[in-house]
């Protein structure tokens, strides 16, 4: 893309030099000139009274627009069959803290059939503007269609920042619409904050080691971020907060996918992420028998089964136990790590947990610098004497 | 039918350890392996063309011991491998990942179904796949654990999703990205090992795949790694002493109270 002058029309009256917002025009004698800074917004092009300006070149994708101070904060609010999902809560709360420090406003977007009603919650939680798609080919969540109408909305609206909670939708979701609007996209991110220039600092755990890393995107606009649920806490709700409703204009639907069945498992797996109580085993467990020592101590205690993700690719228990960066984050009121050595991968996963207890052998293991409670000692020996412990106290 | 699996070589997580010292990962000794969710979109990819005839092409961007990966995928019964290796690809985030890999994959015509592995476990990002989808102008689908049917021009599959699963179907051609449970992979025979070792496996660049300037490798990346730094750890709770009986005993003392 790129900007082109009719010199025939241009009567050389400056309105486009003014209307520039990134000093980009300077005016010569045959007319403007466009330096490096000129990001094809088009702001010339509709500011010039006689159309000598216009754009040539394929429409590709926004023009990184950081300086636009027209963007919102925008989080995405999923929805399954008419319900909000807590995660859109949780970005929300923390959309609202990054919305307020940038001195913008917090906007969401609501697709589905029929969800007006849901706006009002939004609100509620934060959101100054709600954006609502309606449409019956909205009702379920699909890839092409919700990735159509999000990239239509954010070309509108611009926002600086889009969230989207990382649910199977939201990870599918998330890398369609970047991908299409040629921005940035980071994946699980654990923290936000901001920059001096309000670039968005987004950290996540670092690729293979045992380390965190921020990423910018500093000159692609939206900066798009997924986040697990349970990563942030759910904000308190203000009844009767007002904010705006607003009809999403919707894009001519290009419908690829079908979904011809919706099958919810009556076995959902161990309820991970609802449990009080979270009982999980490690590599230090040693073997397969003994990790039937956790097994144990959860069902004494009702909690749930969790695991490593080194026991789970040995093949010791499912992947649907798996706590951490690639499997669920939790947030029980106590969590009890036995032989888990406390990589960054799985303490993202578990670290917003009220209490921890960490079993080791070893007194460096890092898992240890997070605990409320620390048992040096083998997992053989201690696991066996604390299930005693607690048969006989409620006996 | 044409099928491209999109393998990635990726240290072998079984055999990461961390130093104590720097709480980096020590890679000196680990092996790279295919990233074994791609063992299964090549697997699934094998599948489909013993069922229904066609060819299967293998792709991968890295650096040139990616190699190694094309040939092993060669070995299991893939007929091409095609390495996207040049300097300047270096340093891509996952939209310039995507975007090389989806002029590759137009490079290659006809082709009928891209399969990408869930994610990459070295990065864990699971964005490519969708990605590429997005660049190549395909329908997706993400987490396929099983195909139920496959035609000429359309895909019915089965998507794990948070809840259970979908049946999606889908026109082809199309990107989807599987799971561990759609299959089991093969073990290469001596023949394919074999042919692996004779196979030429050319290399390309940005030129090769009409790659636009600025929007592949660490140029095309919008994201940039600010800093990196270590986790905040601070010893903050209580030590429990004493034989394992009385560890466990003052444990549930303070569990039974709250
Ligand atoms: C991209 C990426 C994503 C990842 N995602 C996850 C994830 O989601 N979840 C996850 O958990 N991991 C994840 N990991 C892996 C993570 O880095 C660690 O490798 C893993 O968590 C280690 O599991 P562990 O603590 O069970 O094993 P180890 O690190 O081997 O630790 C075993 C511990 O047990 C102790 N021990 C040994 N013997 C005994 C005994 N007899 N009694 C008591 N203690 C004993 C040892 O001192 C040691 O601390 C990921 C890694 C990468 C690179
Ligand atoms: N460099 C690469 N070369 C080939 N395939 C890749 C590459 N990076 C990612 N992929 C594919 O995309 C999937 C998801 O990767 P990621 O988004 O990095 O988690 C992988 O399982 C591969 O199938």
């Amino acid at each position: 893309m790129e900007i082109r002058l009719r010199a025939d029309n241009c009567t050389i009256c400056g309105v486009c030099e003014e209307a520039c917002p990134y000093d980009a025009i300077t005016m010569a004698a045959e007319g403007p000139e466009f330096n490096e800074e000129c990001t094809v917004c088009g702001g010339c092009v509709e500011a010039c009274p006689t159309e000598a300006i216009y754009i040539t070149g394929r429409e590709t994708s926004p023009q990184p627009q950081p300086k636009d101070t027209a963007g919102d904060v925008w989080v995405f609010a999923e929805q399954r069959d008419g319900e909000l999902l807590d995660v859109v809560f949780e970005l929300l709360g923390e959309g609202r803290r990054l919305a307020s420090d940038l001195g913008m406003s917090l906007g969401c977007l609501l697709l589905g059939d029929d969800v007006d009603h849901l706006a009002q919650e939004l609100i509620e939680f934060g959101a100054d503007r709600v954006y609502v798609g309606n449409a019956p080919e909205l009702k379920h969540y699909r890839d092409d269609l919700y990735a159509q109408v999000l990239e239509h909305a954010v070309r509108q609206h611009r926002p600086a920042i889009l969230l989207i909670g990382g649910t199977s939708n939201g990870r599918s979701l998330a890398p369609r619409v970047a991908a299409g609007l040629e921005t940035g996209l980071t994946a699980d991110c654990t923290g936000f904050a901001l920059d001096e220039d309000g670039n968005l600092l987004q950290t996540r755990p670092a690729f293979g080691g045992n380390l965190m890393a921020t990423i910018r995107c500093p000159h692609h606009r939206p900066q798009m971020a997924t986040v697990r649920p349970k990563v942030f806490p759910k904000p308190d709700r203000q009844a009767g907060r007002k904010g705006q409703v607003i009809a999403l204009e919707l894009p001519t639907f290009e419908p690829w996918q079908r979904i011809l069945e919706v099958i919810e498992d009556a076995d959902t797996g161990p309820n991970l992420a609802e449990a009080d109580i979270v009982v999980a085993g490690g590599r230090g467990l040693g073997s397969p028998e003994n990790f039937r020592l956790v097994e144990e101590l959860a069902s004494l205690l009702g909690a749930a089964v969790g695991a490593s993700r080194s026991v789970v690719d040995a093949g010791w228990v499912s992947y649907a136990h798996q706590v951490g960066q690639t499997g669920r984050t939790v947030a029980p009121r106590i969590y009890i790590a036995c032989g888990i050595s406390g990589a960054i991968q799985h303490i993202v996963g578990m670290q917003s947990s009220d209490i921890i207890v960490a079993i080791n052998s070893d007194p460096d293991a890092p898992i240890f610098s997070i605990a409320t409670y620390g048992i040096v000692g083998k997992v053989e020996e201690v696991l066996p004497a604390l299930i005693r412990e607690i048969r006989g106290s409620s006996s | 039918m044409h099928i491209v699996a999109c393998i990635k070589q990726v240290p072998d997580p079984s055999q990461a350890r961390i130093d104590r010292e720097t709480g980096l990962v020590i890679r000196e000794g680990v092996d790279k392996i295919i990233n074994p969710y791609d063992l299964h979109a090549l697997e699934e990819a094998l599948r489909i063309k013993e069922a229904k005839g066609g060819k299967v092409t293998v792709l991968s961007m890295g650096p040139a011991s990616a190699e190694q990966v094309l040939r092993d995928a060669v070995a299991m019964g893939a007929d091409q491998g095609v390495l996207l290796s040049h300097r300047q690809f270096a340093g891509a985030d996952t939209l310039a990942t995507s975007y090389t890999l989806a002029r590759a994959v137009a490079k290659l015509e006809n082709v009928d179904l891209v399969i990408c592995g869930k994610q990459a476990v070295d990065g864990d990002t699971a964005q490519v796949g969708p990605g590429m989808a997005a660049k190549l102008n395909m329908p997706h689908i993400t987490q396929v654990r099983k195909i139920r049917e496959l035609t000429e021009d359309k895909l019915v599959a089965e998507k794990l999703t948070d809840r259970g699963y979908e049946v999606v179907e889908v026109p082809l051609p199309a990107v989807i990205t599987v799971v561990k449970e759609l299959n089991e992979p093969r073990i290469p025979g001596l023949r394919g090992m074999m042919r692996a070792k004779k196979a030429e496996i050319p290399v390309w660049g940005p030129e090769d795949i009409e790659a636009e300037e600025d929007r592949f490798g660490l140029k095309g990346s919008p994201t940039q790694v600010w800093r990196t730094f270590e986790p905040e750890r601070q010893r903050k709770g209580e030590m429990l002493e004493g034989t394992p009986s009385e560890q466990a005993a003052a444990l549930w003392q303070r569990l039974k109270a709250l």
